[in-house]
């Protein structure tokens, strides 16, 4: 079983339909009981940082995330929080990735929002995908780059857009949104 | 390096995808569902189902629609037509859409839009501007463009980016239909006013368009209807196209 965590961040029918595309189950759920026995556990979220924090907290799972031993993968609004500091909000987050998450110059568009390439380093998330694909994005802030990055993209400046460190997987893009790309990293993860 | 959008746009009456010219002269085009898959594989890069139907008769969007929607692609889409509060697109949302657009709704209620900017962030806020030449200037028209408003395009514009709309979608009713060509100079004028992505819809006929769109104004999407679903243009070859003159676009391996 795959927990995709529930809390106030966005649209989480979309990874929940991408996951069931792919063949397996899953249940959005805010239980702790149930996060801590899922074989895999699933982070997801748009929305804002602070807001999205606040909520985790009230709950005791901003602790809960952190002490989770099986493959976690965290995804946009996901990814940030797993990050040590947010200045949307100026939100102290939870710190599994230490770097900040930092708001985008606006010597361009803002929100970084479309289909854009990233690099690849080794890691079993990336493995056999083909890295000439896009992936889709929309956010306004991003994570910098730190020694746990394994994948960068390019916008306005260099960003960390893929991290892993321990069992804790993360995405800026959205996997569930990218199309073929996007299905096969989901299911590298869930074959994790 | 971002990639320029090309966005198909289904206009959906009473569930099925349907077509006019100048926003009148409806006719069918089709299933929404089956276009929205061909589309997917044929590339586009994000989808538009706006519900024109909705604003006229008073009633909300297929919220059911959109749940089917959400099962069947794995791109990113907007849901647009009959959204007249923060309830109303906490249904749209919570069955699958990534995004929302408004339009008539903004205007009479711009709060609206940092309403929904505020629950569901800005990247889920489209706003629609409708918009026409009324002597030398761009007016904003609204309730599917059959009502002309006391506001100037440019001006709506900034407001709306002000507010917290994550995008601007740009439809020039001049031109929508007419297979004539974007409306190049609202659409450079807005999408170099605001610092949020513009998507250009109305009068795309040519690939020849959308070369111009991309290349004469800040456009990061086009956006059209007919062209597509009659596969006029198809979409890889669209690409395959924009890609030869130098315009950075998705192509899938």
């Amino acid at each position: 079983m795959i927990a995709i965590i529930k809390y106030n961040a966005g649209n989480v029918t979309s990874v929940q339909n991408a996951i069931s595309n792919l063949g397996y189950e899953s249940i959005i759920t805010d239980d702790p009981a149930l996060i801590r026995a899922a074989d895999k556990v699933i982070f997801p979220g748009v929305g804002e940082a602070s807001t999205a924090m606040n909520y985790l907290k009230e709950r005791e799972l901003d602790a809960l995330i952190k002490s989770l031993q099986q493959p976690t993968l965290g995804i946009c609004l996901g990814l940030q929080l797993m990050c040590k500091y947010s200045e949307e909000g100026d939100t102290t987050c939870l710190g599994i990735f230490d770097t900040p998450v930092k708001r985008f110059p606006e010597n361009d568009i803002v929100p970084h929002m479309g289909w854009n390439n990233f690099s690849s380093a080794q890691s079993p998330i990336f493995k056999d995908v083909d890295l000439n694909n896009d992936v889709y994005y929309v956010h306004s802030y991003y994570a910098e780059i730190n020694e746990h990055t394994i994948a960068t993209c390019d916008y306005i400046l260099p960003f960390g857009t893929a991290f892993q460190k321990d069992n804790f997987y993360a995405m800026q893009f959205h996997p569930e949104k990218s199309a073929t790309v996007g299905y096969h990293l989901l299911k590298n993860f869930l074959e994790l | 390096m971002l990639k320029k959008r090309i966005i198909p746009c289904l206009d959906i009456a009473n569930g099925r995808t349907v077509k006019g010219i100048n926003f009148v002269d409806l006719i069918d085009a089709g299933d929404p569902i089956e276009l929205a898959q061909k589309y997917v594989e044929q590339g586009a890069d994000e989808l538009v189902f706006l519900d024109i139907a909705a604003t006229i008769e008073n009633r909300g969007t297929l919220v059911e629609l959109v749940k089917q929607i959400a099962k069947e692609i794995n791109i990113p889409f907007t849901v647009g037509g009959g959204i007249n509060s923060v309830s109303d697109v906490s249904k749209i949302i919570n069955a699958g859409a990534d995004k929302i657009s408004v339009n008539s709704s903004a205007v009479k209620n711009p709060k609206l839009i940092s309403d929904i900017a505020q629950e569901f962030g800005n990247q889920c806020v489209v706003v629609a501007i409708d918009t026409k030449l009324i002597g030398d200037t761009w007016k904003v028209f609204v309730h599917g463009g059959r009502t002309e408003t006391p506001l100037k395009t440019l001006d709506w514009a900034k407001e709306i980016e002000t507010l917290g709309a994550g995008e601007i979608l740009l439809t020039s009713m001049n031109n929508d239909g007419t297979k004539a060509g974007f409306a190049l100079d609202i659409t450079k004028q807005v999408s170099e006013l605001v610092n949020i992505p513009v998507i250009a819809s109305g009068g795309a006929g040519t690939k020849e368009h959308f070369i111009e769109v991309f290349e004469q104004t800040k456009a990061t999407g086009a956006l059209a209807a007919s062209i597509f679903h009659y596969g006029e243009i198809p979409i890889p070859e669209l690409k395959q196209y924009l890609r030869e003159q130098i315009i950075n676009v998705r192509i899938t391996n």
